[in-house]
């Protein structure tokens, strides 16, 4: 089959032997300076200290072909193998099989908020651990495989920590996993329940982050795979994966607007990474469409270097009820800047309340119980709307990256019985139900 | 002023393959340019031409991001502990 380079992919050599592991990934290439690395567990540059990330050569020449060849596939993300840094037979491997969630068509929260065109979400909250880290984590675990890791760990603001820690348990690794000491008992409870390690450190992500980076040069992290630092490049090309589901789930059809949370804004690049693939595949029509980036008030550091006007993003200290998107420095920040503006898009911020209410808007409307980072999005959506920043005419797909269950904390103060009555008919017609 | 500095694994080159070597500075700057003295070539990998920190390198002096504090100026007390970390995240 003939091969195309695509993202920054130069090279017209063919994968050697070695790097089979990895499908059509040829190398890492750094995305500040463009320096070229093999495929290996790294994930900065040795010159600049850029992010590296994967680059292919991806099957090209067929689209039909492929396009065939992927709806064929299993109902997981691996019905996209031949375009990850994943080998050929994944999904004979053992592992959660993440992806293929539902895209909603949500006609009842389009007429609540305006929306003429067709509104969709993307609900990630059905992957087996309920969030969008399944997908992420699952190539992640194919390449401590290869490399030869024997325990997987991470850093996490909760969700990832739950998705490592089940991965684990599927594949084969012991699992030893750090969080924030503070977050929300739902995700606490889910992190550990896998029977892996968990440790809860005294600080923020940012201080979890920074610990997790100073242990891989250490004696004590040898041998470790920690899938959002140093298996980073294969982890992040999970995400594309939410790109190919919904083109595919809108019958091949690029999205006119996507509204994508942001944390890192790892997510979102890699979203932008997914679609601009499938469009030098030929598997969609080449046509413009605006990504828009999500954040909670206290935590927006690339919503207010959006706003600004700035190329670089100004590190905050997060305080908000959106813990899993609560990342002060968000490493890919200026990248996201990048792609908001290339494309014609917008980032933008919500308060907590405003979290919570749109919360239960989505629930109230779709039967969709989202977690906070779910909130963000659909009630930045709803301000995109207000503020003209997004055409309620056109074809717009908001992401729901994770299960309302996690974060029950947001919304019990405001949630809960109707009435509490006695057993009785007279209790009831009294409690003016009726 | 002396400080005890934890170099990242892909600049260890430069220290030979230690993890962690001591500098002498009152401020982040002078440390940087103690570093490059008995280092050569390690400045240019954490700063840039315009001689800024590069944006994905995070420097901390004991537990505080220097971009919290005072950048270059930050000051290195006696004794304190410099981390230079590669930016990583996760999250969404």
């Amino acid at each position: 089959m003939a091969v195309q380079s695509v993202e920054s992919s130069t090279t017209s050599s063919t994968p050697s032997a070695a790097s089979r592991a990895f499908g059509p990934a040829v190398a890492l290439s750094c995305r500040e300076c463009g320096e070229r690395f093999e495929l290996g567990p790294v994930f900065a540059c040795e010159v600049c200290f850029g992010p590296l990330e994967v680059a292919y050569e991806l099957p090209s020449g067929d689209p039909e072909g492929l396009r065939r060849r992927i709806e064929a596939g299993p109902n997981s993300i691996w019905r996209y193998a031949p375009l990850l840094p994943v080998p050929a037979d994944v999904a004979d491997l053992p592992s959660l099989n993440p992806g293929f969630t539902q895209l909603v068509k949500a006609d009842n929260l389009a007429r609540e908020l305006g929306v003429t065109g067709e509104l969709h979400i993307k609900d990630d909250s059905g992957n087996p651990t309920h969030s969008f880290k399944d997908r992420v984590v699952a190539i992640a675990v194919q390449a401590a495989r290869t490399f030869g890791f024997t325990t997987l760990s991470c850093s996490s603001t909760g969700n990832l920590a739950g998705a490592v820690g089940a991965a684990a348990a599927r594949a084969g690794f012991r699992s030893c996993v750090f969080i924030p000491h503070d977050l929300e008992a739902g995700k606490v409870v889910m992190a550990a329940v896998y029977g892996g390690d968990l440790v809860g450190i005294e600080g923020t992500y940012d201080d979890v982050n920074r610990f997790c980076s100073e242990l891989i040069g250490d004696p004590a992290g040898e041998g470790w795979g920690f899938v959002n630092v140093n298996l980073r490049p294969y982890y992040g090309e999970g995400s594309k994966t939410l790109a190919y589901e919904i083109c595919e789930q809108l019958g091949w059809r690029l999205p006119d607007q996507i509204v994508i949370p942001i944390a890192s804004g790892s997510q979102l690049t890699k979203i932008d990474k997914g679609l601009k693939e499938l469009i030098a595949l030929g598997l969609v029509e080449d046509k413009p469409y605006k990504i828009f980036g999500a954040q909670a008030e206290g935590c927006s550091p690339v919503s207010a270097a959006f706003k600004a006007g700035h190329d670089v993003v100004r590190p905050q200290k997060p305080r908000t009820i959106a813990k899993s998107l609560a990342i002060g420095n968000p490493a890919d920040g200026p990248y996201v800047l990048d792609i908001a503006r290339r494309t014609g898009g917008a980032v933008e911020d919500v308060d907590d309340e405003r979290i919570v209410d749109a919360i239960k808007l989505l629930a109230r409307t779709e039967g969709i119980f989202a977690e906070t980072a779910g909130g963000v999005t659909v009630g930045v959506t709803k301000k995109l709307i207000e503020d003209g920043l997004l055409d309620p005419s056109l074809t717009t797909v908001v992401l729901n990256t994770g299960d309302g269950l996690k974060t029950l904390d947001a919304v019990a103060p405001t949630t809960g019985p109707s009435a509490i009555i006695r057993p009785t008919l007279d209790s009831f017609r009294e409690a003016g139900l009726v | 002023m002396s400080v005890n500095v934890r170099i990242p694994t892909i600049l260890r080159t430069y220290t030979g393959g230690q993890a962690e070597v001591t500098a002498e500075g009152a401020t982040l700057a002078e440390v940087l340019a103690d570093l490059e003295k008995n280092h050569q070539g390690i400045a240019a990998r954490v700063l840039d031409d315009t001689g800024k920190l590069r944006r994905f390198v995070n420097v901390y002096v004991n537990d505080d991001d220097v971009r919290f504090a005072d950048g270059l100026a930050t000051a290195t007390p006696d004794g304190a502990g410099v981390s230079i970390i590669p930016a990583v995240a996760g999250g969404c």
